[in-house]
């Protein structure tokens, strides 16, 4: 009998039953062609002309063809089924065009404007309709870093410690502050810069100053800081808490040993997802930065420059190749301070992860 | 049967130390900041406004004139503030956002949470978290320098073809810098926050019905339909109204695409417009002081309004997860 039994189970062959067939993957790229050929169709037949006129113009084709196609071969659940998958491809499509397209304009036109001397000259010898090797952003990016990070030394303690009080104290005005957070992330940008105005350079100062500029940075960079720090410290597992009371520490000693120590990596990632949060805002810059031409080291005289502040000139006081060169390398010295800031917290992050 | 004593309950407390004690009034200060900083903003803001709007009444919201008229020694002869036209002009440029913005971020959300794969996905959610990151003047000058010529030819097929619409109708054919072009900007600047927030609900759908949904042989489609969609419509809104918050306030991506004329402008594809918070860009380093202070009355009406818009978002976003089939 056992003989019998072996003789007929012979090993099956591995099945994937989940993997398209041939026959579906030629239908695909059947329904490819076609709408392909529909859209040339479309171009020439109605006004639709240009790129992004093609790629409308295939995607409704590319839908109709595949809406048949399925609606012929199972009927009208799977027919909707893949109208969504369609839109729902050009959705992300939509999505992530505009973002290449940033990426590519911005490194294409800004990389020709680049020179040593943005960053050993600054504007006072030169104004944005000169060549581009005249005069540089080193006032633009002097003012950026004191500004930011003195915003920083104001941001990091008050942020810090609302994290850790919605997360450690944890009192009956959790909810609330939660939610004030959560509200001050969305005050607009420009509020924040005329608040400052109305309450420290009109009534005491006087002056537009960098000290201001990092004010108003601060304010908005306070509820991006707290909301990432809230979130590590809400990651840390309670047993953490435990064993550091269990031992006998106080509250605050197991929070300033055991808890922050923990999620130090954490913390680093919330300031730099900060400074990314503020380094190009613009509109409280213009309004209580002042902005100057000369490299000034000191922030609370004097107006100072900033990176945002230096592309909005060339753009708006221009209007020369020149200027709009100035614009795009400013831009460039922006976005790669953005992705480089966004590439060390993504870094810190995913290492943090794999531990 | 002996009788069984009960002991009274015991009370447990803890008396925190001294050191404790002042950890925690230390932390409680700081988590009050964000209330401090948030009334401070209210106070100053109508602290210079509020007389600027007792005068006006009303009328500050309802009126469009915005004029100042001086005599050759720049005495202030009269004075009028109205915020009609730049409050008309920040809900139209919004409102295009969130419609072109929001169909766009949701079903993008819809692909990361159930379509892609896992490699895409990771990549295509850097790549939206990077464009959360990128400063709004970058939006404004490249939707000025870039998305300006292809999205004029866009106005000018949508007026060609629903031109009969008064939305879509223009008085001058004169289609660059409206406040279409801007709210495209908008729109693009508010796919991220959106997005996120969508992908953030949606993942938060229980497991067990998207499989029971699979289990009674559901397309991904019906699936969608009948559990992720009715789970995360609350989500889905607040996510919206967040991005429509952000698009209020937004100022030199507007400032930069629109062309701003203070009048009353409600069709989309004429190139005349603007935003409150463009107003205040514009006006704020010439104005005298009491134009300054109506300026600060405009800016305390966006805060408000931005305000309330992100907390009815919020409170949509967070109170989810107790609907659906």
């Amino acid at each position: 009998m056992t003989s019998t039994l072996s003789q007929s189970t012979s090993a099956p062959k591995p099945g994937r039953p989940w993997e398209p067939t041939v026959k579906e993957r030629s239908q695909k790229i059947l329904n490819l062609f076609i709408a392909l050929a529909l859209s040339v169709v479309l171009l020439f037949t109605t006004g639709l002309n240009g790129k992004l006129g093609w790629f409308i113009a295939f995607f409704v084709s590319l839908t109709a063809v595949s809406f048949i196609v399925e609606y012929r071969r199972a009927g009208k659940p799977a027919a909707q089924d893949s109208l969504l998958t369609s839109i729902s491809r050009f959705a992300i499509a939509l999505a992530v065009i505009p973002i290449l397209s940033i990426l590519a304009t911005v490194a294409g036109k800004g990389w020709r404007g680049l020179h040593w001397g943005l960053f050993t000259q600054d504007m006072t010898q030169a104004t944005v309709n000169d060549p581009i090797q005249n005069g540089g952003m080193l006032a633009a990016i002097v003012g950026t870093l004191i500004m930011v990070s003195l915003a920083l030394v104001f941001t990091l303690p008050i942020s810090i410690l609302t994290a850790l009080y919605l997360t450690e104290i944890n009192g009956k005005f959790a909810r609330p502050i939660r939610f004030l957070v959560q509200a001050m992330s969305g005050v607009p940008s420009i509020v924040a810069g005329l608040f400052i105005l109305s309450a420290l350079i009109y009534p005491v100062t006087g002056e537009r100053t960098g000290l201001m500029g990092a004010l108003a940075l601060a304010i908005l960079m306070i509820p991006t800081v707290a909301r990432t720090a809230e979130e590590v410290l809400l990651l840390i597992p309670n047993d953490l808490r435990e064993a550091g009371l269990a031992l006998g520490a106080t509250q605050w000693r197991t929070v300033a040993m055991v808890v922050v120590p923990a999620v130090k990596s954490g913390l680093v990632t919330a300031v730099i997802l900060g400074i990314a949060r503020v380094i190009g805002e613009t509109a409280p810059i213009l309004l209580v930065s002042g902005g100057g031409e000369s490299t000034n080291f000191n922030p609370v005289s004097g107006p100072m420059g900033s990176i945002p502040y230096y592309v909005w000139k060339s753009f708006q006081l221009g209007g020369t190749e020149e200027s709009i060169q100035r614009t795009w390398a400013g831009l460039l010295i922006l976005l790669l301070w953005v992705l480089l800031l966004f590439t060390i917290a993504r870094y810190i992050s995913s290492r943090s992860q794999k531990r | 049967m002996s009788n069984t004593v009960i002991p009274a309950p015991r009370e447990l407390v803890t008396k925190p130390r001294r050191s404790d004690q002042l950890f925690r009034v230390i932390v409680t200060a700081g988590g009050m900041s964000s209330l401090i900083i948030l009334g401070l903003i209210f106070a100053f803001l109508a602290y210079r406004g509020l007389g600027v709007i007792r005068i006006e009444g009303l009328g500050f919201i309802t009126n469009s004139n915005w004029d100042v008229v001086e005599d050759e020694t720049s005495n202030i002869i009269s004075q009028d503030y109205g915020l009609a036209a730049m409050l008309i002009g920040t809900i139209l440029s919004a409102t295009v956002a969130v419609i072109v913005g929001v169909p766009i971020a949701v079903f993008s959300a819809l692909f990361l949470e159930f379509y892609s794969g896992r490699k895409a996905r990771s990549i295509l959610v850097a790549l939206i978290d990077l464009m959360a990151a990128f400063p709004s003047i970058l939006f404004g000058l490249w939707g000025f320098l870039v998305l300006m010529p292809s999205a004029e030819y866009w106005a000018k097929l949508l007026n060609k073809y629903l031109g009969w619409i008064p939305v879509f109708d223009v008085p001058a054919p004169f289609f660059t810098r409206s406040p279409f072009i801007a709210g495209l900007v908008l729109a693009i600047m508010i796919i991220p926050i959106t997005t996120s927030i969508a992908r953030e609900v949606f993942s938060q759908t229980p497991l067990d019905r998207i499989q029971a949904a699979y289990a009674l042989g559901a397309t991904r489609f019906s699936m969608i339909r009948a559990v992720v969609i009715p789970f995360g419509r609350g989500g889905i809104v607040g996510g919206a109204m967040l991005g429509l918050g952000r698009a209020m306030g937004e100022t030199v991506a507007v400032y930069t695409v629109l062309n701003i004329v203070y009048q009353v402008n409600w069709q989309v594809l004429f190139g005349s417009g603007g935003n409150i918070a463009t107003l205040i860009l514009l006006k704020v380093n010439e104005a005298d002081r009491e134009e300054v202070n109506a300026l600060m009355a405009a800016g305390l009406v966006l805060f408000l309004l931005t305000l309330v818009i992100n907390a009815i978002a919020n409170v949509l976003v967070n109170s989810l997860g107790k609907t659906g089939r």
